[in-house]
Formats: structure tokens, sequence, C-alpha cells
């Protein structure tokens, strides 16, 4: 399809908001720190030269670009998932994805007295969750995929995926019910999710599995457009469904499953970002609103993480919380003005 | 003269004892068997028959969304199985009668769909289909709806517009599943004789599925029609001559007027 001008310019403006609520997100914290002290740190650091640049480097800016590598993610998921399954109301999580990795982590928390003593404690460090989230969801993923194989139709392969969703959320309500407060506690911490725990090896982790996530959604660009005709004309336009869909899951599981396993099951971004940038953009053409997805999903994320932080204060309020917050209304005055929903 | 009849001669389309059905691991249900034609270049063919009879199955089967039983399809010469996907799209293209498409794409962007098989690996449109697009949107005559959302536009327009991304994928060979159903009857005789002049300007073979069984009579250069007791291949002529059309239906409620060549109700 053919990419005019004014979307061009469109994505020009996203990519300086990105930057302008990157260095807003930067500077505002527990403390201020003024924007030429954020500059300085990211280009010539300076141990001695006091807390601000350390808190940049070894704080503030692990945790932004976790939240523009889970926005933008869930973003793209979201919309890979909306347009395979032509249905506005898919998300990241559709294939179970969350379920998956909810049920991993929920097996380290609150199955860990089980194992009691030094296996225990071993059980609960921090790579521990990650890793169990991230063999939860890909468990759930290989799956989805052995039923996609299986299953030639594309809306069972949804139903299945809600259908494991169920599944593992059973699994955990029967684990929460003989687990000891403490316990749920930290295992509702962790659904809450949390954008400022990862260190610098674990965003180089997340960041090789994001980036082969993307490249296969960026490969699906043209499958994707021939699917907003539906299957049957993709397939007379010689796509090939099977092998295109099967790509799509697997790039959605990527960058879900690697949010998930660094981030906590982060709610609502996934769903509602695609809309947002359809309403902004008006446009289906994914060479547009591909790219388009990944800013607006990395803004909106930076400005919850900002106002999550609760600037100026040391109080930091669940993340999950504030995107539904942020999110929920401005899609719901979006759609008021504008009072149609595309696939 | 010579020259262009040569080349109206050119098959496009081959069937040969075609047995089309459904096949499972434990059944196979055979639904018509021995189906024979040739369709010829820039030649107009309807498909007749009644419901259920199997005109979509021989459609998914022409159209390889569906395995034939046994038989040869050939395109070009070429067996259909011989295809791979991409170049079986630069071959045949295929009007579906399921409306699929998201109403979120604009008339320009659905024609340009129509050129994926040409272009590389992201979808990009060079000059060459650019000015595919604008033949086809005047071919059509829909340059008017160019920038159109195609929820904007009625059953009539929308029918148009796919059919202008079936001709922007530059095909031998056009198939159309039942291109007049939700269509008034202006529509309906209108869009069949588009059919009809495109056939003809554009030396395209048009194989469409019709109930319009007057219009199709009246318009098109061959019928392929299908029966309970099997399926012929003829011109209209022919077909009414040897009063082919008498059992078409169940003959209770209409029968076929030989003196006017239209179906009537008893």
């Amino acid at each position: 399809m053919r990419v005019s001008k004014s979307y061009t310019k469109l994505i020009i403006l996203l990519i300086f908001l990105l930057i302008a609520v990157l260095v807003l997100n930067l500077s505002l914290g527990s403390v201020r720190i003024p924007i030429n002290d954020i500059f300085e740190a990211l280009t010539s650091f300076n141990p001695d030269k006091g807390t601000n640049h350390y808190i940049v480097l070894q704080y503030r800016l692990p945790k932004a670009i976790t939240a523009v590598l889970v926005g933008s993610g869930l973003g793209a998921s979201g919309l890979l998932m909306q347009t395979l399954f032509r249905n506005p109301l898919a998300g990241p999580y559709v294939l179970g994805l969350s379920s998956g990795a909810s049920l991993g982590v929920a097996l380290v928390i609150l199955g860990s007295s089980l194992f009691g003593g030094y296996l225990g404690s071993l059980l609960l460090s921090k790579w521990s969750i990650t890793i169990a989230s991230s063999i939860g969801s890909f468990l759930v993923l290989l799956a989805v995929l052995a039923a996609s194989i299986r299953v030639k139709n594309t809306m069972a392969i949804l139903i299945i995926g809600l259908m494991f969703a169920s599944v593992t959320a059973a699994i955990v309500s029967v684990l929460s019910y003989f687990s000891s407060a403490e316990q749920l506690q930290r295992y509702i911490f962790w659904s809450f999710g949390s954008l400022g725990d990862l260190s610098w090896t674990e965003i180089r982790v997340f960041l090789c599995i994001f980036a082969v996530g993307l490249l296969l959604s960026i490969l699906s660009i043209k499958p994707l457009n021939s699917l907003l005709l539906g299957q049957d004309y993709a397939k007379s336009l010689g796509v090939n469904i099977n092998s295109s869909r099967l790509v799509i899951i697997v790039a959605t599981s990527l960058l879900a499953g690697s949010i998930t396993a660094f981030a906590g099951p982060i709610a609502f971004i996934g769903l509602a970002v695609p809309h947002l940038t359809k309403l902004l953009i008006n446009t289906s053409n994914h060479k547009i609103i591909v790219p388009a997805v990944l800013f607006t999903g990395a803004i909106l994320m930076l400005i919850c993480d900002t106002i999550a932080q609760l600037p100026y204060s040391v109080y930091t309020l669940p993340i999950n919380a504030v995107t539904s917050l942020i999110g929920a209304p401005v899609v719901i005055w979006l759609l008021m003005r504008k009072k149609k929903l595309f696939v | 003269m010579s020259k262009l009849k040569e080349q109206q001669q050119h098959i496009v389309l081959e069937v040969n004892e075609l047995v089309i059905g459904y096949q499972s691991k434990k059944r196979v249900a055979e639904i018509a068997h021995n189906i024979n034609f040739s369709l010829k270049k820039g030649e107009l063919i309807g498909l007749i028959g009644s419901n259920g009879i199997g005109k979509s199955t021989l459609i998914k089967t022409l159209t390889k969304s569906l395995s034939k039983l046994s038989g040869k399809i050939q395109i070009n010469g070429k067996a259909i199985e011989s295809y791979d996907a991409n170049s079986l799209a630069q071959q045949l293209s295929v009007v579906f009668s399921k409306k699929t498409i998201s109403s979120n794409l604009t008339v320009e962007e659905v024609i340009a769909l129509g050129r994926q098989p040409y272009t590389n690996w992201i979808g990009s449109i060079t000059q060459q289909d650019l000015n595919k697009i604008e033949e086809v949107l005047e071919l059509i005559q829909i340059q008017d709806l160019r920038s159109k959302k195609c929820h904007e536009l009625s059953d009539g327009q929308l029918q148009k517009v796919m059919l202008a991304r079936a001709f922007a994928q530059d095909t031998d060979l056009i198939i159309l599943d039942e291109p007049t159903t939700h269509l008034d009857l202006y529509h309906k005789v209108y869009i069949l004789k588009l059919l009809k002049r495109l056939a003809e300007t554009t030396q395209k073979t048009i194989l469409f599925s019709t109930h319009e069984i007057n219009v199709a009579l009246s318009l098109c250069d061959q019928l392929i029609v299908m029966k309970k007791e099997g399926t012929l291949f003829g011109t209209p002529e022919e077909l009414t001559q040897t009063s082919s059309l008498n059992d078409l239906f169940p003959e209770d409620l209409i029968y076929f007027d030989l003196a006017s060549k239209t179906f009537k109700v008893k």
C-alpha cells in the first residue's frame, strides 16, 4: 500500500514527542534532576559529579528503556493479534501468554514453601521469577503453536488461547488457597507489574529477545496488510496463511512473553495502543501503523510511568493500575469523539 | 484479423475429467464428477446451477482453496498444482462473495493490495504499480471513489472496487463467486454488463457463478451448467436449443420457457 507524506510527518511528530516524554521521565522522580544534568550524565558520565548522574544511569535510564520496550512491544503485539484475529478486543495476551507466565510465577512463589529451606530461597531469587515466567509463557506458546498447526480455523485458536488462560487461572487460585498471606502478597505485587527492577544485564537480554520479535513483526507487514482483506483474499494474493500465522504468533509471543517475564503482566496497553494509534492516524496500513504503534506505545508507557512514580514523593503506584486509570478514559474520550472502532 | 482469432483461441483454463468434493481422513464425499470445459482468452463464462449442486465447491477447487479429488485443472497450459502460491496469484485472481474486508481501508488501498503478488518483501508500490492502479480506476470508472473509506461505500460500489482489485492483480483468469448477491436488479445487470465489457476490452477470461440465469443467458459467451445428471458446457444458444436447461431446477415450481428463453413460475 501507499505511504503518503502526511503520515511521515505524523511519525516524525511522534518521534519528537517520544524524546520529549523520555526527557521528562528521566527528569521527574523522587528528586527532580535538571535537564542539563541528564544530558551530561548520558554523554560524559562522571561518578564524582554526585548522585544525579548515578540516579540517571543506574536507576532512571534502565527504567525508561524498560518502559519504552514494554510500551512499544505490547502495542505491536496487540496490533498483530487484532489484525490476525480481526477482533478489536484481541490483545497480546489473548493467546494465554500472561496466564502461562502467571502460572510459572505462582508455582515458584506460592509453591516455594513446598520445597522448603535452601531450595525454597533459591527459588525466590529474582532471576528465578523471570525464568519461571518465561518458561510459563513458553509452554503456553508451544501449546498454542501445536494447536495452530493442527487447527485450520483462526477463531478456534483464539478460543483455545482463552481456554488455556482460564485453566491456568484456576490452577493459580488453587495454589493461592493453600498459600500464606506473605506469599500471596509477593505474588500480588508481581502481578501489579514493575518497570524499575531491571539491571543492565537483564535489559540486554530483554533487548535481544525484543529485537527478534520486532524483526518478525516487520517481516509480517505484507501478510498483515493482505489479511485486512480477509483470509481468503490473502491466500488468493499468494500469502501462505499457515506460515504467516505462525510468524505472527511467534512474534507476539516473543514480545509479550519477554515483557511479562521482565516487567510482569502489564495490563491494558496492548489492547488500547493500537486503537489509540488508529484514532490518531486514520489508516490500517501496517507499513504506517506498525511503526506508529511502537511510538505511541512507548510514549503512553513513559507517561504512565512518570505519573506512577509520583514526582517529588517517595511513593510509587503500581504501574498496572496507572496504565488503566490513564488509558481507559483516553480511549473512551477518543471513541466518543470519533464513534468508530476498526480492526 | 486471423492473428486476433488465434489469440482468442488461446486456452486459459482447461478442466478435464474433474471430480470435486470433500475429503477427510475417514471418507470421501464426492459432489460432482465428469466436469470438462476449456475457457478461452477474452471470454465471459457463467456458472449456473441450483443451490447445493456444487458451484461453490467447483469454484473453491478451481481457485485451489480445496483439493480436487481427481482429474486435471490447467491454467495457461500448466497444472494448477505446479504453481506456487505467488505465481498462481499472478495467473488467477478471485472475488469472493463474502464481505470480509476491513472497512477502514480506502478504495485506493484495497486496489493497491491487488498488486501484492508483484511487490517486494514489505509490499512497496512502484511507479509501475501506481500506473496499473490508475488504469484500473479508469477502466471501472471509479476515480471519484479513490480516497473513500470502504465503510462509506454502497454494496454496488464496493463490488466495483473488489472487481477493480482483481483487475489490478493483472491475471489472465478472474473468478468471481456470486458477484451479484446483495445487489438490486439494476446493479446486478450493471455488474454483469461491466464484466462483459471488461472481458472484451481487456481480453481477460472471466468466470463467475450466478443465480441470474436470464441475464447470464443473454450476456455470456459460454455457460457451465451444473445439474444432478452431470455438468454441461456450451454457448447459451446450444444449451437453450438442446433444452438442456429444462431440468436445471426441480420442475414442480418453475419451468424454462423456450420461446422467451427465460424461466417462468408455474
